[in-house]
């Protein structure tokens, strides 16, 4: 059975509709990769997933229940985490005070019983020796993996990671996709946006591409990256 | 233990045991200050004592709820009047009577959240305003109670208050005095009780999720936060808190006027200058802003609208040198918390050694 699944899901924004009809499915421990142009709808349909949206049609399915109309923290309860494109630190908390709300509130846990996993988490993400500065002063590489660590900190079934490669060295991408190889390792079903196709075809399974809030393609990442319409459409080539 | 742990974590500071210590030692003076001090004294520092725990409260709603209200005087009011009621209508004493202050601000709460909430930003700060606003308007068509121009507490009433006979024999002073010196050790407990309980819900994960609230509130929905429960707890608590302290101070003062209970100078711009110039979003703050305020008060109170006209010169003075307040000036400068709500993560030193 699917740990996600979207029949025919939409979201219009007045006469703009940007999320047309989408469905698709993820097994579980499967990583999917997603790409599209800009303005595609990637980031609504994240924001769709994890309930930050309400989505206008169609029915949202996670982890055998029906969360179409369940709000953002419950989801995050039931395993949704996910990161931000711009990323969303909570500036007045020190690193590790955000992934102890993060721990927390998304287990439903007592502090005392997730400071070790944060800790963990911390050392795991390159973030201990930052673990006591305020979040608000982190410069970029630091302020992705903070998204990353405090989305792990919810301890999720789901993983949905929205271009948090953009932006970085090579150097600093290549450490990134390393622990998220090893969180897919671990068990964890992961969707990711990206921009940085090299990192993402190194992790992922399967591709899914937007365009105009439509699936254009989903499946082999290699066989989506040699379609005609991915050539056309996404990286502007006339074929 | 089966596990060492690397790390552990840390949320005393060295100066906070000091302040611990320290606060012990000032409450012990404090109980035992009216059997030294004049009356004098001791209705500066019920003046302190209420307003302080005005500005915990509101500091609790803004600085760490980010619900900025311009409608505390709502719950000051409602309290107030909640007590006479009891007192006038229903014959009780005036002490429990407070208690029914904090109920009836609570119970008005409820439904005004409803309104306000619907409202963000400077929208909710006007909202709560013009809520406040019709409750004076209400108050003033209640006859029983005085109507628009007010009424006071029943002689019988004040005189035979809970425990002011055992003060007058105890410290010798008359009903007046015994009723400031009862008042006082109300507003004691009642700054103490405020907080101490501030400072516990910030130190427990409900304290984590609202500065995560405040700071981002799609964020913090997103890691599991229950964002609008927490806009509801600290609303709810501060109203009730407000209400109280309301009731109190007029016991203290025994006549009450719908102008006087609802006023907005009085129960918010005075309580919102003492946040903001003692440094909002700390416990801290409020303390040290609350003693400059009586300083200023005492200094300027002659001068009639230049007093108000040189705190609103010194609240835009701090707002634009020391946007963080007074205090945040002193521990940005120092390092200095003596509330601390940090959770610092430290390397476990014995972890070598214990295993």
């Amino acid at each position: 059975m699917s740990i996600l699944s979207l029949k025919n899901v939409s979201k219009s924004f007045g006469a703009l509709t940007v999320t047309d009809d989408v469905s698709f499915d993820v097994e579980p421990g499967q990583a999917l990769g997603i790409i599209g142009p800009n303005g595609a709808g990637k980031s609504t349909l994240f924001n769709l997933i994890t309930g930050n949206l309400m989505s206008d049609a169609g029915t949202i399915h996670f982890d055998g229940a029906d969360v179409t109309h369940v709000p953002p923290m419950q989801r995050c309860l039931s395993g949704i985490g996910r990161s931000f494109q711009i990323p969303q630190p909570f500036d007045h908390l020190t690193v590790f005070e955000n992934l102890l709300v993060a721990a927390t509130h998304g287990q439903g846990k007592s502090e005392h019983e997730v400071e070790q996993e944060c800790a963990r988490i911390l050392e795991q993400t390159e973030m201990a020796d930052v673990a006591n500065d305020p979040a608000g002063g982190l410069r970029l590489l630091q302020r992705k993996r903070l998204e990353l660590a405090r989305a792990m900190a919810t301890n999720p079934k789901l993983l949905l990671l929205d271009e948090i490669a953009g932006g970085l060295t090579d150097a600093e991408c290549t450490a990134l996709i390393e622990t998220i190889k090893g969180l897919h390792t671990s068990g964890v079903t992961i969707i990711w946006i990206e921009h940085v196709l090299h990192a993402l075809t190194s992790v992922v399974e399967r591709l899914l591409v937007l365009d105009f809030g439509k699936v254009i393609g989903l499946g082999d990442p290699d066989e989506i990256m040699n379609s005609r319409e991915v050539k056309e459409i996404y990286l502007g080539i006339e074929v | 233990m089966s596990e060492t742990s690397l790390y552990r974590v840390q949320t005393q500071t060295r100066a906070s045991y000091s302040a611990g210590a320290v606060c012990i030692a000032l409450i012990i003076v404090f109980i035992l200050l009216p059997a030294f001090a004049g009356r004098g004294l001791i209705q500066d520092l019920f003046f302190i004592f209420t307003m302080l725990v005005l500005a915990q409260f509101w500091n609790l709603l803004a600085g760490y709820g980010g619900l900025v209200s311009v409608g505390q005087q709502a719950f000051v009011g409602m309290g107030a009047y909640a007590m006479f009621g009891g007192v006038i209508l229903w014959g009780m004493d005036p002490v429990p009577a407070i208690l029914l202050g904090g109920v009836a601000a609570l119970i008005v709460a409820i439904p005004t959240a409803f309104f306000a909430f619907r409202l963000q930003g400077a929208y909710f700060a006007i909202g709560t305003w013009v809520i406040a606003e019709v409750m004076r308007l209400l108050v003033a068509q209640w006859k029983v109670l005085g109507g628009g121009t007010g009424t006071s507490l029943p002689r019988t009433a004040t005189r035979e208050m809970w425990a002011t006979e055992w003060i007058q024999t105890t410290f010798d002073v008359r009903s007046a005095a015994a009723r400031d010196i009862l008042t006082y050790w109300l507003a004691l407990a009642l700054v103490i009780m405020t907080i101490a309980g501030i400072y516990w819900l910030l130190r427990t994960k409900r304290g984590l999720a609202l500065a995560a609230v405040r700071d981002n509130v799609e964020a913090a929905k997103s890691v599991g936060v229950d964002a609008v429960r927490m806009k509801w707890l600290v609303y709810l608590v501060s109203a009730a808190g407000t209400g109280l302290t309301g009731a109190l101070i007029y016991v203290q003062k025994v006549r009450i006027s719908p102008d006087a209970a609802f006023s907005v100078t009085d129960w918010t711009a005075y309580v919102i200058f003492i946040v903001v110039i003692g440094g909002i979003g700390t416990i801290e703050g409020p303390i040290l802003g609350v003693l400059i305020f009586f300083i200023l008060q005492s200094l300027l109170a002659d001068y009639g609208s230049w007093y108000l006209m040189v705190l609103g010169l010194i609240g835009i003075a701090v707002m634009l040198f020391a946007p963080r307040g007074l205090w945040g000036l002193i521990s940005e400068k120092t390092g200095l918390q003596l509330f601390p709500v940090r959770r610092r993560l430290v390397v476990n030193a014995q972890s070598k050694t214990e295993d």
